[in-house]
């Protein structure tokens, strides 16, 4: 079947719904696996890696789970194929770059996605909506429990299951959770606060940062660093323990800010809806970091009527590759910045400017006491 | 600040981790974070990054007289270049040299958490034998003979039953 057949509409992507999705965009766990008596991907001969590739994906495909699924080998994809796979999560950037001897296989609702001889035999992961890390480590520990029944690993009792970089040994699990977090980096240091004590919990806190202290679209991953000297449930408590406390974090920051700041907080969002709305040439990092902001005044019932969906659909299809798929001739950036600001001011059409909230007292914001 | 791979961009993506109460940090340019796959946070690894830029060194100076693996050929100045081992063998043959290296970026240095069910049945049958054993000693020492020659049964049925689990 064609990948382009087989995935879910962004519109509909966009509409999966799970607990907290306001802030935590999506859960994910992933397990990284490999043969015994192969030698690791990056360094096996091409006959042993495409053996491998066969014994993996024989194993695979016999699982209830991948029933009705996609699975093909990589050299059978485009570039622009795997590029789009990379945007919606379902493949790693390494993985983008391989070809002949690696493989792909995803679930019929793409929950599930096995990622074969990247950098290990086996990188199997479950990406669900909202917060789900408990359900997200059940389901890939159901399936990598079925494949172990199949498949010989590479485990010692000592190390755990070993993998080609150490970094991943022992229980070869990354837990991750991509959250919205605009109010906290409105609120200047926050974030900043929030990202060294998750550090000191040994967790990692990615951000693309731009100018300042601005992340690229207020996105940030939280995710486990160790993998050995942890059991996988106590990594996946620790880590939706802090989930579950950035999320009230946020949610304070929104408060505080709309009870002492309300100009600042509609100053941003009215902004982002007139450029989002007017544009003629737009980046991918600029349409981001304005969608977030549209995306949290639908959030504060600034767009009454509209659907945080809207935004999470444009933060997919204005992706560089997802752009392209609607085009023949390969675009230029200049061109992609044309076309990403031309969809996006259609799609805003039907969409009404922020609505002003009263805001109580002086019509200027109080200055903070400090 | 200037990206620490290419050392000529302005760094713009910084990413920080505690590990064994220091703070490290890494600064880079967009470009070399694209590169290096960091802007996806399933592949991504700060140990994984210092890895690469000098944690190997560690990693090839301790392994001392080891510099190639005895199942796969594997050299230490590939790991050293690429951060990644050839095989699971490459874990045995650089064994001790890799040990200082876990120990900084993980929690422990023994793995606590899954095990596959072949194995589980095989610890689990080892710990029976170990529990039926000291049973029968004690059996022996009271002058318990009945209670000691049903275990001896026990023993001798899990033993050559099990034998095959255990090797698994
Ligand atoms: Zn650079
Ligand atoms: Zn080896």
């Amino acid at each position: 079947m064609n990948l382009h057949e087989f995935l879910t509409p962004p519109a509909q992507n966009a509409k999966r719904s799970g607990p907290a999705d306001k802030t935590v965009m999506s859960s994910r766990v992933r397990l990284a696996r490999n043969l015994k008596n192969f030698a690791f991907p990056g360094w096996a001969k091409k006959p042993e890696r495409i053996k491998a590739l066969e014994t993996v994906q024989k194993a695979v495909s016999a699982l209830p789970e991948m029933a009705g699924g996609y699975a093909d080998s990589l050299d059978h994809l485009s570039a622009l194929d795997k590029q789009v796979l990379v945007e919606r999560h379902l493949i790693s950037r390494e993985h983008a770059a391989n070809g002949v001897g690696s493989g792909l296989a995803l679930s019929q609702d793409e929950s599930l996605s096995v990622m074969i001889n990247e950098e290990d035999h086996l990188r199997m992961q479950s990406l669900q909506p909202g917060l789900q890390l408990r359900q997200a480590w059940a389901a890939i520990d159901a399936v990598d429990t079925a494949l172990e029944q199949r498949l010989e690993y590479a485990f010692s009792p000592e190390l755990g299951y070993l993998t080609a970089c150490p970094t991943n040994l022992g229980t070869g699990i990354r837990v991750s959770a991509m959250l919205h977090l605009p109010a906290l980096v409105l609120a200047e240091q926050q974030i900043n606060q929030i990202i060294q004590a998750v550090n000191k919990l040994g967790l990692a806190v990615r951000g693309l940062y731009g100018e300042g202290t601005e992340a690229l679209g207020n996105v940030f991953q939280v995710s486990n660093q160790m993998t050995l000297g942890e059991a996988e449930g106590d990594i996946v408590e620790r880590l939706s323990k802090v989930v579950a406390q950035i999320i009230e974090h946020e949610d304070n920051a929104r408060g505080t800010l709309l009870e002492k700041k309300p100009k600042v907080v509609f100053n941003h969002i009215g902004r982002a809806y007139g450029i989002l709305a007017n544009a003629h040439s737009i980046s991918s990092k600029e349409a981001m970091n304005l969608l977030s902001l549209l995306r949290l005044g639908i959030d504060l019932e600034l767009f009454p009527g509209a659907h945080r969906a809207l935004v999470d659909e444009l933060f997919l299809v204005t992706q560089p590759a997802h752009l392209q798929l609607g085009y023949t001739e390969k675009l230029s950036a200049e061109e992609r910045d044309v076309y990403r600001a031309d969809m996006i001011r259609e799609r805003l059409r039907t969409l009404s400017r922020p609505i002003t909230p009263p805001t109580p007292g002086s019509a200027l914001d109080k200055p903070d006491p400090a | 600040m200037v990206c620490m791979i290419c050392k000529q961009n302005e760094a713009k993506v910084h990413l920080t981790q505690m590990i064994e109460g220091k703070i490290k940090k890494v600064d880079l340019c967009e470009e070399c974070s694209k590169a290096k796959g960091f802007d996806d946070p399933t592949g991504f690894n700060l140990a994984d990054l210092l890895l690469g830029l000098g944690a190997s060194q560690e990693v090839a100076q301790a392994a001392g007289g080891e510099t190639k693996c005895s199942v796969c050929g594997f050299t230490q100045a590939a790991f050293k270049k690429s951060g990644r081992l050839g095989c699971a063998g490459c874990y045995t043959c650089f064994g001790e040299g890799l040990e200082g290296l876990l120990k900084t970026m993980h929690k422990g240095t023994r793995h606590l958490g899954k095990v596959p069910q072949s194995l589980r049945q095989g610890r689990a049958a080892q710990e029976r034998i170990a529990l039926l054993q000291k049973q029968l000693a004690q059996a022996i020492h009271t002058e318990n003979f009945e209670e000691a020659a049903r275990l001896r049964d026990e023993l001798k049925a899990l033993k050559e039953g099990g034998g095959g689990v255990l090797t698994a």
